[in-house]
């Protein structure tokens, strides 16, 4: 039986049609039309389907879209404001943080999670916080990098207010 | 006709070409907004699901599929027997089907397929199939499969047995340079199955229109590979098959054979007429394989008393699995890539590959030179310890000059792989640390070199160039370059713009890459052995230096000065000897196209014919190879048997680097992929069965356990490389892994043969070491010491 679950995605009410049994990653990529966030295993394991629910990063492949009810969700497709790219994507592109791009997009998330809550990390704590994100192309030098300036930028200027301040 | 007489030397410095230019996808890529197949949407979508096979090796009985057509939701259900003729990658060996056609060969083998409404409506049509097997002998080992069998898995396989592939060189006289040595090393080691873990799950998006054509979104790198054999399987005509790639989550090989189901893919849509898609999970990623084989080599290294080698033996056996995929490449690569960057006056080669019951094997990352280069590596440092020799000194007096040529007739033109390794000694502090850090500390060194693109195109009749480029200028000066070249994350898109730009003198933003759609992309021939800077940049900078002499005629015109005078440059064509004076390029373009409407060119690389005349002579000859030689430095926890690695050294010659930065992160993530293969990573099989189809079982390098890398760009140009380019994307794997290796011994005195050296591997060498010899120590310092930094006494031969 499909449910209608409502939630406030990227600041945006939204809504949709669930089976109990629906992940997440699948209400966001097919009821939504949010296919920023990707699918690389179904099974926990390689982070590239991470979002942030209520401010806490999840993968999205864990989390039933039942139980994201009335939450807060924040995707990749909300980090730009008026057209310009968000500290961290600025930095993954500048510092040649990615190379596919597959997992990009939950790689930013995990780092924005880390940089909301610590936002000078040292590089061992910028590691770990990405350790829940396999990533096969860049060996995460670059990442490091990238989340490395993403936090040192964000630290001389004000952040831009999260999806939740300003949604 | 040389590709270097073409370029004409800059008069001003390179603008684009060297510089650090982030990818031109970047920005789609940060913001999500790039479309991989998974991504597409279509109305009207079905889901097409496979049903795997649950036996290893099986005669197919009876397949009753009429229970699942009568399913509510389900489109059509497919047979292997409604296509069954055979493809695979290498037109010699054809013996892959879309389905399983009478038998199945590996556990997870596609044998139904079928099209619905949704994922669970498949499911519930697999549940009303019903498939008889007839068990048949299990083949699960290579060195069974060598010998007689009841049964061939295929019956193309070599005599009565299972072998899929056997090769035999034998160049000079190695008995008798055996004979002669002065010293004399023989190492074997063994080398699990590895797979590429790239991290977008296969994808393939098919839609058969009402006027008979079909359109096929695929992850692949080979777009005109799968475009030939959908030609093939579904008796199309290929002018009514579309092949577009979409963005591609990595490859690095393991998208770069036509798969079984792309053709299932498509044969789903015909049949119903709607779009299908189908999207493997994680695990159908790893029973699909085709990554490294599985291996077992012997390596026998001989040298005279001035320490110059003089014989190369060597052996190896592949478990190929159920398939040929690249597999005689394979087998060729294991041997003729064992020489480079040293010279043998003699070599031995006996390699052979196995069918077995496991999933395919096939071309991985530094395909076919990774496990061989691992023995050859360790071998030289045992020979110089034999000899009392520091590694570096003896790895200096047997390197190949550059411009020379092989005993197995490779042609060899630049080659920095002496600059790589004196760089990597220099840095590292190797004279400080060899042999000389405290017991668990260790480092080491290993070279390698890899080719920069296959010399032989994988069809080679009717002779077309391996990669065609277009560019079509538009009204208001934008650039768009028509290319077949995959971009599989490796960045050829950005190479592509900024050869074009650096050609033309104009900015990035005025560059579209439309890559890769065949209905306007002329043909290149995929993203495998490491050829597309190569031979994408020659053929994208002759288009642009047949669009710039069109230009500079039109500007030439327009200014009164001649054609020589003129210069490309800052989106303008000027004089050169008075750059006030000038054109925009867009006035350019506008006069060029004066009573045309059009302007547009093209450009093409095909490589010289090269190699000798001997059977399988073909096999590793390439315009061009990459060298390197890095140091890695490592520490080894005793009471754990945990390897870290500390710091990776890459001195790398990949000619010029057209963007330093992507050539960096193609290194990083090498280093990545090789220790994972050295440390971590194994498929696991008991029998035929794979244990760890996952991404938690299955283990790649964690980012707390990456080593500092710097990387040492020493290379010079190239002749023949765009604008002296060599390849970058595979080679840089290979060292890291022996580097590794040889440094493990130094911090442990310990030789690991049998990979991954996983922590309990270490526990057991060092125990027994300690049983054996009463103590853990380092190995004994040698007699030779290299020189102080950057110079040898040892001349190049």
């Amino acid at each position: 039986m499909k449910r209608k679950v409502s939630l406030r995605v990227n600041g945006e009410e939204r809504e949709g049609w669930a089976e109990d049994r629906m992940l997440l990653v699948h209400f966001l990529r097919d009821e939504l039309n949010l296919t920023g966030t990707h699918i690389g295993c179904d099974t926990g394991h390689c982070g590239a389907c991470t979002v942030l629910l209520d401010g806490k990063s999840v993968k999205s492949c864990m989390v039933l879209a039942v139980q994201a009810q009335g939450r807060k969700v924040e995707t990749i497709e909300g980090l730009e404001r008026e057209g310009k790219l968000h500290p961290l994507q600025e930095a993954f592109r500048e510092h040649h943080g990615l190379q596919c791009g597959y997992c990009t997009p939950g790689m930013i998330l995990s780092s924005l999670y880390l940089l909301r809550h610590n936002p000078s990390p040292s590089e061992e704590e910028i590691r770990r916080a990405i350790s829940g994100n396999l990533c096969r192309c860049t060996g995460y030098v670059n990442i490091v990098k990238a989340v490395r300036a993403a936090s040192e930028r964000m630290a001389t200027r004000v952040e831009a207010p999260s999806t939740e301040e300003t949604g | 006709m040389t590709p270097a007489a073409s370029g004409e030397a800059p008069a001003v410095p390179h603008r684009l070409i060297g510089a650090r230019v982030p990818l031109v996808d970047a920005s789609l890529k940060v913001t999500g907004r790039a479309e991989y197949t998974d991504d597409l949407r279509r109305p009207n979508l079905l889901v097409g699901r496979i049903l795997k096979s649950v036996h290893p090796h099986a005669r197919i009985r009876k397949i009753d599929v009429t229970e699942a057509r009568k399913v509510p939701g389900v489109a059509a259900v497919l047979t292997g027997d409604r296509y069954p003729r055979t493809f695979g990658v290498l037109p010699m060996t054809h013996d892959e089907t879309a389905l399983a056609v009478d038998r199945v060969r590996y556990i997870g083998e596609g044998v139904v397929a079928v099209a619905a409404v949704d994922e669970e409506t498949c499911e519930r049509a697999f549940a009303r199939i019903r498939v008889e097997y007839e068990p048949l002998p299990v083949y699960d080992d290579p060195k069974v499969s060598r010998n007689p069998v009841a049964v061939k898995i295929h019956e193309r396989a070599l005599r009565d047995t299972n072998l899929q592939k056997e090769v035999f060189q034998h160049f000079g006289d190695l008995p008798g340079a055996w004979r002669a040595a002065a010293h004399s090393v023989r190492v074997s080691a063994r080398y699990a199955g590895v797979t590429h873990a790239f991290t977008e799950p296969h994808a393939v998006l098919a839609e058969y229109s009402p006027d008979g054509r079909l359109t096929v979104w695929s992850a692949t790198q080979v777009p005109h590979y799968l475009h030939r054999a959908l030609s093939e399987v579904l008796d199309l005509p290929m002018h009514r098959i579309r092949v577009i790639k979409p963005e591609v989550g990595g490859g690095f090989g393991g998208k770069s054979d036509p798969f079984p189901h792309e053709i299932a893919c498509a044969a789903l849509a015909m049949e119903t007429g709607r779009p299908v898609k189908i999207v493997f999970d994680r695990d159908d990623v790893f029973y699909t394989n085709h990554g490294r084989h599985p291996t077992w080599n012997t390596v026998g290294i001989a040298a005279d008393a001035l320490g110059r080698f003089t014989a190369l033996d060597v052996e190896a056996l592949l478990d190929g699995g159920a398939w040929s995929s690249f597999g005689t490449v394979t087998t060729y690569y294991n041997g003729v890539l064992a020489m480079g960057p040293y010279q043998f006056p003699n070599f031995r080669y006996h390699g052979a590959r196995a069918y077995t019951n496991h999933p395919p094997s096939g071309a991985m990352r530094a395909h076919g030179g990774t496990n061989i280069r691992y023995s050859v590596e360790v071998a030289v440092d045992m020979l110089a310890e034999e000899m009392g020799w520091d590694p570096t000194e003896l790895r200096l007096r047997n390197f190949l000059p550059p411009h020379s040529t092989t005993v197995n007739e490779f042609r060899i033109t630049s080659n920095s792989v002496r600059q790589c390794l004196l760089a990597a000694r220099e840095r590292s502090g190797w004279r400080e640390k060899f042999r000389a850090l405290p017991y668990g500390q260790g480092i080491g060194i290993a070279c390698g070199f890899y080719i920069s693109g296959s010399n032989s195109p994988i069809h080679f009749t009717p002779k077309f160039p391996q990669c065609t480029v277009h560019l079509k200028v538009d009204m208001d000066g934008g650039v768009t370059v028509h290319c077949g070249a995959a971009d599989i994350g490796q960045g050829s898109k950005t190479i592509l713009a900024q050869v074009v730009g650096e050609v033309l003198g104009i900015p990035l933003d005025r560059i579209r890459i439309a890559a890769v759609d065949s209905d306007t992309a002329p043909i290149d021939i995929g993203s495998y052995s490491s050829r597309v800077t190569f031979m994408m940049g020659n053929a994208a900078k002759r288009a642009a230096e047949d669009l710039r002499r069109q230009l500079v005629q039109a500007a030439s015109d327009l200014t009164g000065y001649a054609r020589e005078s003129l210069e490309c440059g800052g989106d303008r064509i000027y004089v050169r000897h008075r750059p006030q004076v000038g054109v925009s390029f867009l006035e350019a373009v506008h006069r060029a196209m004066e009573h045309t409407g059009a302007l547009h060119a093209s450009g093409s690389y095909e490589s010289a014919p090269m190699g000798g005349t001997f059977k399988g002579a073909r096999a590793g000859t390439a315009p061009a190879y990459s060298f390197s030689a890095y140091a890695a430095e490592v520490e080894v926890d005793v009471e754990t048997g945990f390897v870290r690695v500390r710091k990776v050294w890459a001195g790398f010659d990949c000619g010029r680097p057209l963007n330093p930065q992507s050539v960096e992160g193609q290194i990083e993530g090498s280093i990545h992929m090789g220790l994972g293969q050295l440390l971590s990573e194994s498929l696991n099989y008991r029998g035929p069965r794979l244990m760890n189809p996952s991404l938690l079982d299955y283990k790649i390098v964690m980012p707390q356990d990456m080593p500092e890398v710097e990387c040492l760009l020493v290379g010079e140009d190239d002749p023949e490389g765009p604008f002296g380019a060599k390849e970058a994307g595979e080679g840089p794997l290979i060292p890291v892994l022996p580097a590794v290796g040889n440094a493990l011994y130094d911090a442990l005195g310990v030789r690991f043969l049998d990979l991954p050296i996983t922590p309990d591997k270490v526990l057991r060498a060092l125990e027994e070491k300690e049983r054996r010899e009463g103590r853990l120590s380092k190995p004994a310092p040698p007699a030779v010491m290299p020189v102080p930094a950057g110079g040898t006494d040892h001349a190049p031969r």
